[in-house]
């Protein structure tokens, strides 16, 4: 099958005092339309480093990222830029909406940034927050959602312009358990659904179950992956 | 004046002379006023908006400015009285109302416009009642026929009539005593509110922007270009400054309805888009700072993607 995402080789490095800390250390992965990998690790392990290196927010060291055979760290800025706004969907842990936008018109954004702002692309988010379960929300302002619901409408943001590939950060942070579930559930079912590859950073083991695979990462590099259906939901425990 | 008036190109022309005396009204108060000398029905003799204008040259008759009415409550008809040294003693001169023009001040003082002769006896001087002879004035109004070239006019007037200088209006009302002095306060207090004004515009668009930064930087990372992150700043900042001046000038001219009409300013309609036109340009270069900063912003700084 195809490979929407790869990494080859990626490095980060940054000096410092005491030398050169290595955030991201030689690490090659590749992602599958249609498959979301949970990245995983203790803190300072480099998966946010990765993520941001992935989003072409944060340029390697070293290595290659290639989304749909484009090579990120040959991109100026301007078209590192304009990649994530059509390749690239976010969400992340906190300040994901414009406060003063409707849930619709935060969703639309994504397609009056891409020149896409037509009948059928406002239909389509109309139908998308409502298979997000907000169709009675689509004129309520963020402070008006609930932070499941912010959460929700961050991801119709991040599939609306059917981007390659969706990253998502810590997107249950500030989630209570069982919204937690709810949206990672209906995160994993739309990957799944339109094929895109998926990477979700997550310190919550428990939200790895709706992962086809876990990568855990420590000291910048990939320590084990975890691909077996039997081992991930071992992996996530049985809480829920 | 006759060597001027007597040339073509003028049409008319009128002597005023300045000097300060003090008016009694009421029962023994008090209100420094400018005299102005002026000859009836000449330039220089404000047109009566109540009563009637001045016509003869010897009379003891006035016309006072509204300043002046409002102030001490005279009316057409009434007598008014104004005291003025002359030698070593206060005389006192009795003079009727004629008429009240619209608020004209000397030297932000209200006005009393008596005839050019009776100005020459009541003004402060060394003698009382003043000696006959040639009028002595401080200024000479010319009014010009149509269709003349003003520098070209000013040069003939000095020729032809000596130990003069011929302006214009606005070099006269500049040459005013005291009028340099005023307008260099007040040209310094606009420039200053124009400093404070970009600085708290500038930064109060400064801070909406810090406490923005997690939103820009949510826009840059989904891949919002500079230009419209500039564009949204700058409608912002101008829609802002739009109703801030909206709100700013509605106010100003409501207060103004509450200022005595004794209080030497006004609001014409020049004046007012020209400082609506001030603020609409100050705000947005006060905001600029801001925007700049808003390109500035590192989204992963921003969002907290560095650890």
């Amino acid at each position: 099958m195809a490979v929407s995402l790869e990494t080859k080789a990626v490095s980060k490095f940054y000096k410092s005092e005491g030398g050169i800390t290595r955030a991201v250390d030689g690490v090659s992965i590749a992602v599958q339309p249609g498959e979301l990998v949970a990245l995983v690790g203790p803190s300072g392990s480099g998966k946010t480093s990765l993520l941001a290196i992935i989003a072409a927010l944060l340029a390697p060291s070293e290595g290659a990222v290639l989304i749909d055979g484009a090579d990120l760290a040959k991109m100026r800025e301007a078209e590192r830029a304009r990649f994530r706004r059509e390749k690239i969907g976010f969400t992340f842990q906190a300040n994901n909406l414009v406060p003063y936008l409707t849930a619709r018109e935060n969703v639309e954004l994504m397609l009056r940034l891409n020149g896409k702002y037509d009948r059928a692309g406002r239909e389509r988010a109309r139908e998308l927050l409502a298979r997000l379960g907000l169709g009675e929300r689509l004129n309520n302002l963020p402070r008006q959602l609930s932070g499941g619901q912010q959460q929700r409408v961050a991801i119709a943001r991040a599939l609306i312009h059917s981007p390659s590939v969706v990253l998502a950060d810590e997107p249950t942070a500030s989630l209570d358990t069982e919204r937690a579930h709810q949206v990672i559930e209906t995160f994993s079912n739309l990957i799944h659904e339109q094929k895109r590859a998926g990477i979700m950073v997550t310190h919550d083991l428990r939200m790895c179950r709706y992962a086809d695979r876990i990568i855990q990462m420590r000291d910048g590099k990939v320590q084990n992956i975890i691909g077996d259906k039997r081992e991930i939901l071992a992996f996530a425990g049985s809480t829920t | 004046m006759n060597e001027i008036r007597r040339l073509r190109a003028v049409q008319d022309a009128g002597q005023v002379s300045f000097t300060s005396v003090v008016l009694l009204y009421g029962d023994g108060k008090k209100l420094n006023v400018a005299l102005i000398g002026v000859e009836p029905g000449k330039p220089g003799e404000p047109p009566a908006l109540i009563g009637r204008g001045l016509e003869d040259k010897n009379a003891k008759e006035a016309i006072i400015d509204r300043n002046v009415a409002v102030r001490t409550g005279l009316k057409v008809g009434d007598d008014l009285v104004v005291k003025s040294i002359q030698g070593t003693e206060e005389q006192f001169y009795t003079l009727k109302v004629l008429g009240i023009s619209d608020g004209r001040q000397f030297s932000l003082q209200p006005s009393v416009f008596v005839p050019h002769q009776t100005f020459d006896r009541v003004k402060p001087q060394a003698t009382v009642g003043g000696v006959q002879g040639d009028l002595v004035s401080n200024l000479i109004i010319v009014q010009l026929r149509d269709q003349v070239n003003l520098a070209e006019m000013a040069r003939v007037l000095e020729n032809e009539v000596g130990d003069i200088q011929a302006v214009d209006r606005q070099a006269a009302y500049e040459n005013t005593p005291g009028y340099s002095a005023q307008q260099s306060t007040l040209n310094t207090q606009r420039f200053f509110s124009l400093l404070i004004g970009i600085l708290v515009i500038g930064g109060f668009f400064q801070i909406q922007t810090l406490q923005k930064v997690p939103q820009i930087g949510m826009l840059k990372a989904i891949g919002a270009p500079n230009g419209v992150i500039a564009v949204a700043a700058v409608t912002q900042i101008f829609a802002i400054t739009l109703l801030g001046v909206a709100l700013g000038t509605a106010v100003t001219l409501l207060l103004a309805l509450t200022f005595p009409a004794t209080v030497p300013i006004a609001f014409s309609a020049n004046a007012i888009v020209l400082g609506i036109g001030s603020l609409m340009t100050i705000g947005p270069l006060g905001g600029l700072v801001s925007v700049r900063y808003a390109l500035r912003v590192e989204p992963l700084l921003a969002l907290g993607l560095t650890g």
